[in-house]
């Protein structure tokens, strides 16, 4: 079975909701502290969101400086799965797992509706179960999530394939605004070099139960349990 | 009188330094002469500084309901599904499979007026600790905000501030907004309202109360450090607001939801895990009000040195430690052989847990700093002893000319038109600029999200739901406080009711002015007379609530506002129903009686520039009837979507209908007949007119029987009046044809409040 260790930060309010949606794909799911340096032979990590320590300072910049997130490094450095949701997403950023920062959103305000993105890889251990250019409806909900980067970074993710996801940008006229945080180049995840590190803005785990009126979500987990990244071409769904 | 036959009190020493207790003193800390007398003869002597200021908390209006206590007990609070009534941290109800639903709200209003981001986010934070204080993890926030006309620039700062407040606390802690309602009003330009709902799950068998037990027992100080923030937070909150409010800002508390965070978890662990015994927020009049009724309540006494509460600075002395409003902080009660592990448990959630007094059997409320007593007051007197008042109540006379009154101006605009004018008014617009800013997804339980009559989530583990609302036309109260306060609580069970779910009961957060004023008090009155008669006919009791008196400022006193916050139970929570119209091809029917009522209209208000008139009588049976059918209807799976008609009348509903949902690509048009549906009704009232107990559905057309032998059974007015689809909502009536495009219709509803608040985000941004 797949063992997935969810980190729990004080402050983290998403590590419920995430550990829910991991079990309910088969997986061995658990909490691990921010004061533990033990994934307990971890398959893959997910840094849920939250407020990791208030978010004081800046989103997940206390967080990078906890006991577990040497672990994660580790784990990382072996090409074990890292996935990053929202503020797991900003500690990736400032633990330097992940490039580029999330700033403030361009319209100031925190932001929480569903937004539309695009898959651009299914080449990681987070998206296997997509479709290259699945379109999927995903809540976001936060503060800072304008994903910026240095020109040549952005040429560097461009050019490397590595945004994962990025917002539908082209519902021009419709009464809600496609990207909910003015990101650069409608970014709304991105990869690391080796493609086992993934962080995103939106909320997978939000979106994984029919009930609850939106289900996209739940490839990010099914693609976990599958347990391996798949190549990057067009493939049938497996949902 | 209750209490002990303790004459007199023991002895108390004034705190070095203290000034001494002077009529001016006591003038200013708002007790009158009778209350004074009345402190002197339940001492036997006159009262330390400290005690003073205990006795200015605990008797404010605030928590003493000096003014409301009688009305507020011909509430029904009593039936089969109550666990807990009035008088705890929040009231609960029974749920299937042994859950039960503990919730409450609260106002925050004097704070939000001078300082909105943090009035507003410290009222959600307060709201939070009272629901987990019970046992139950926060799963849903609500709330009800008031402000004036969004055209003039400080009603905008209010307005962005305590949104922004309410959604930084909330979405930090991770509990979802999943509705609320936001009204607009010349009324509260000085004196804003904001009202903070929490609603939370908890297995019944882990219910604790707050009452203190057990002699000899150990009080533990958990969470932030006191400081002075605060100090007289209470008794702010029962005084008009004046030019001289803006000096109060020091006692506006400072909110850390991060800690509030630590501090719920570390709670709900404590209390799941049997180690306490009880557990109150030091909330409103903090530390005193916190020990001094779980005292109370346990008919035991306590005693507490202010000199162990660990403080944020050097040299407070015991009248500001028992006073201060600082937030994020519990009381905790505890067998001294579990104080250890307490505070093993509260240390793994990174908070202190200090042992500051203990439980005694001589039933006084007994304050040392470092050994010195500087108050001794018998207890349970300091609670219960605080004279209450009759006030007289009448109407004014000019209340009373207004319902007789009729428009003395002709519509702006034509019928036709009036629909986008009423949209456009902020009162009726989406208020998706506000809710977009609370998270309402967290918890992965949301159902139905804010947007719609009533939030809807899913109760995890199990089949069925909760849906929950909170409403109030403060309008209708205004003109006939009885009608309005049967309107608010029918508009609640009448939202709850169309996703599906069977209203169970209600908390009240009644905002009104200074009781003192006969035409006040007959409006708080008559209002909860009506309160009482539609929760008694709908069988939904009073598990609880809020009185916030003396909302008054230079211009004058609010309209009247009973918020009614509600929770209903959907026993099956697929079968929710949404407000809007799913998709081309369905039947489209009205539920209810139209006599095409506009007194009290939005439609009067917005195009005739006229409030006044007599407002709409709620028939309470047909209410309970129509909600009935609702439930039924739902659980069968008849309903493609329900949608109440409230302000604006039937055609905004069925606007609202058409317009869809906050992230609908495009709305769903309709073609209606209504020329046979309110033959005798002219055209305006029968389109905007407010007649209670009506609403909007839709159907697939091959369960018009099977809905329409349903509405026989239960004795509603069912009236099929079309079917949904095309791009234009076109409507025939009194033998015209009226049409409107529901792109042209989605803008307005839209960006009406939007376009008015581009200003604010200028304003904010050019100030940082």
């Amino acid at each position: 079975m797949l063992n997935v260790a969810v980190v729990r930060f004080p402050g983290s309010n998403c590590d419920f909701d995430t550990l829910r949606a991991a079990e309910t794909v088969g997986a061995n799911a658990y909490v691990v502290w921010h004061g533990d340096t033990d994934l307990r032979q971890a398959d893959a990590v997910i840094l849920p969101g939250g407020f990791s320590y208030g978010d004081y300072l800046r989103s997940g910049a206390i967080a990078r400086f906890s006991p577990v997130m040497q672990a994660v490094q580790r784990h990382a450095a072996d090409g074990g799965a890292v996935l990053g949701i929202c503020n797991g997403f900003q500690i990736l950023c400032e633990a330097h797992l992940l490039p580029g920062v999330l700033m403030r959103n361009a319209g100031l305000h925190f932001v929480s509706k569903p937004v539309d993105v695009t898959v651009e890889r299914t080449d990681t251990p987070f998206t296997g179960d997509y479709a290259v250019g699945q379109r999927l409806r995903l809540p976001v909900a936060h503060g800072d999530g304008r994903f910026l980067a240095a020109a040549d970074t952005l040429r560097m993710l461009e050019a490397e394939g590595r945004v994962v996801l990025r917002y539908v940008a082209d519902t021009e006229g419709s009464p809600y605004q496609p990207n909910p945080n003015g990101s650069a180049a409608h970014i709304a995840g991105i990869r690391n070099a080796g493609g086992n590190v993934v962080g995103i803005m939106p909320h997978p785990e939000r979106a994984a139960d029919p009930v609850l009126g939106l289900a996209d979500g739940r490839g990010f987990f099914t693609s976990m349990a599958a347990g391996k990244p798949q190549p990057s071409t067009a493939k049938v769904l497996s949902r | 009188m209750t209490g002990s036959a303790v004459a007199g009190s023991p002895e108390a020493s004034a705190f070095p330094g203290e000034r001494p207790v002077t009529p001016e003193a006591v003038r200013e800390h708002n007790l009158n002469e009778l209350e004074y007398g009345r402190i002197l003869e339940l001492l036997g002597r006159a009262p330390t500084m400290t005690e003073l200021g205990v006795f200015s908390a605990l008797w404010s209006e605030h928590c003493s309901y000096k003014h409301s206590r009688p009305v507020l007990r011909t509430f029904p609070t009593t039936g089969p599904q109550v666990v807990q009534g009035p008088g705890e941290n929040a009231g609960v109800l029974r749920l299937p499979g042994g859950w039960a639903v503990a919730f409450k709200i609260e106002s925050h209003n004097h704070p939000s007026a001078v300082e909105p981001y943090q009035g507003a986010a410290t009222g959600v934070g307060g709201i939070l600790r009272d629901v987990f204080t019970m046992g139950a993890r926060p799963v849903a926030l609500l709330n009800s905000l008031r402000f004036g006309p969004l055209d003039h620039p400080r009603n905008r700062y209010l307005f962005a501030g305590v949104v922004r407040g309410v959604g930084d606390y909330g979405n930090c802690v991770g509990v979802p907004t999943l509705g609320g309602e936001v009204a607009f009003a010349p009324g509260y330009t000085g004196n804003p309202l904001v009202n903070a709902m929490c609603v939370g799950l908890l297995r019944e068998s882990d219910l604790i109360r707050a009452a203190a037990e057990g002699v000899g027992n150990v009080l533990l100080a958990v969470g932030a450090r006191t400081g002075r923030d605060g100090i007289h937070g209470a008794s702010f909150a029962s005084e008009e607001l004046s030019e001289k409010s803006e000096a109060r800002r020091p006692q506006v508390q400072v909110g850390d939801p991060f800690t509030e965070k630590l501090l719920l978890e570390a709670s709900l662990e404590l209390i799941t895990s049997g180690l306490i015994v009880a557990i109150q927020d030091m909330g409103a009049a903090g530390l005193t009000s916190s020990s001094a009724e779980m005292a109370a309540r346990g008919g035991v006494g306590v005693e507490i040195d202010t000199g162990l509460v660990p403080t944020r600075e050097e040299g407070m002395t015991p009248y500001e430690i028992l006073l201060s409003e600082s937030q994020e902080r519990m009381l905790v009660v505890a067998t001294p052989t579990r104080v250890a592990e307490v505070q093993r448990v509260c240390e793994k959630w990174e908070l202190s847990a200090t042992p500051i007094g203990r439980v005694t059997d001589d039933g006084i409320f007994r304050v040392k700093h470092h050994g010195l007593t500087v108050a001794a007051i018998p207890g349970q007197r300091l609670v219960d002893d605080c004279p209450i008042y009759h006030p007289e109540a009448r109407e004014s006379e000019e209340a009373r000319s207004r319902r007789s009154a009729v428009p003395p101006l002709p519509p702006k605009v034509d019928l036709q038109n009036a629909l986008e004018l009423l949209l456009d008014s902020p009162n009726i617009a989406s208020k998706r600029w506000v809710y977009e800013q609370y998270d309402s997804t967290v918890q992965a339980s949301t159902v139905l999200g804010p947007g719609g009559d009533a939030g809807v989530l899913r109760v995890p583990g199990t089949d069925f739901g909760l849906a929950v609302t909170v409403d109030c036309n403060a309008r209708l109260v205004a003109l006939d406080p009885y009608e309005g306060g049967k309107a608010a609580v029918a508009e609640a069970a009448r939202n709850v009711a169309c996703t599906g779910a069977r209203p169970l009961g209600i908390t009240d957060c009644l905002n009104f002015g200074n009781p003192e004023k006969p035409d006040v008090f007959f409006q708080f009155r008559e209002a909860c007379r009506g309160i009482a008669e539609a929760c008694a006919a709908f069988d939904t009791p009073v598990t609880g609530g809020n009185v916030s008196f003396y909302n008054e400022s230079p211009t004058g006193a609010i309209d009247p506002t009973p918020a009614i916050g509600m929770v209903g139970l959907l026993e099956r929570v697929e079968r929710r129903v949404p407000s809007h119209f799913a998709a081309p091809g369905d039947d489209v029917l009205i539920l209810g009686t139209t006599r095409g009522e506009l007194g009290g209209s939005a439609y009067w208000a917005e195009i005739r520039d006229f409030v006044g008139g007599r407002v709409p009588s709620v028939d309470l049976e047909a209410e309970r009837r129509l909600q009935e059918f609702l439930v039924a209807a739902a659980g069968r799976g008849l309903l493609r979507s329900a949608h109440d008609a409230a302000e604006g009348g039937l055609l905004v509903a069925l606007a609202e209908a058409a317009i869809g949902g906050p992230y609908a690509a495009s709305g769903v048009g309709a073609v209606l007949d209504l020329e046979r549906y309110a033959p005798r009704v002219a055209l305006e009232g029968l389109l905007y007119g407010e007649d209670a107990g009506r609403v909007v559905l839709s159907a697939d057309p091959a369960d018009g029987a099977a809905l329409a032998e349903l509405a026989r059974a239960h004795a509603v007015p069912l009236f099929r009046a079309g079917r949904t689809g095309g791009s234009a909502l076109e409507l025939r009536a009194a033998s015209r044809v009226l049409s409107w495009d529901v792109e042209a219709l989605r803008r307005p509803y839209f960006e009406a409040i939007p376009r008015r608040m581009q200003h604010a985000d200028a304003e904010r941004s050019a100030g940082e």
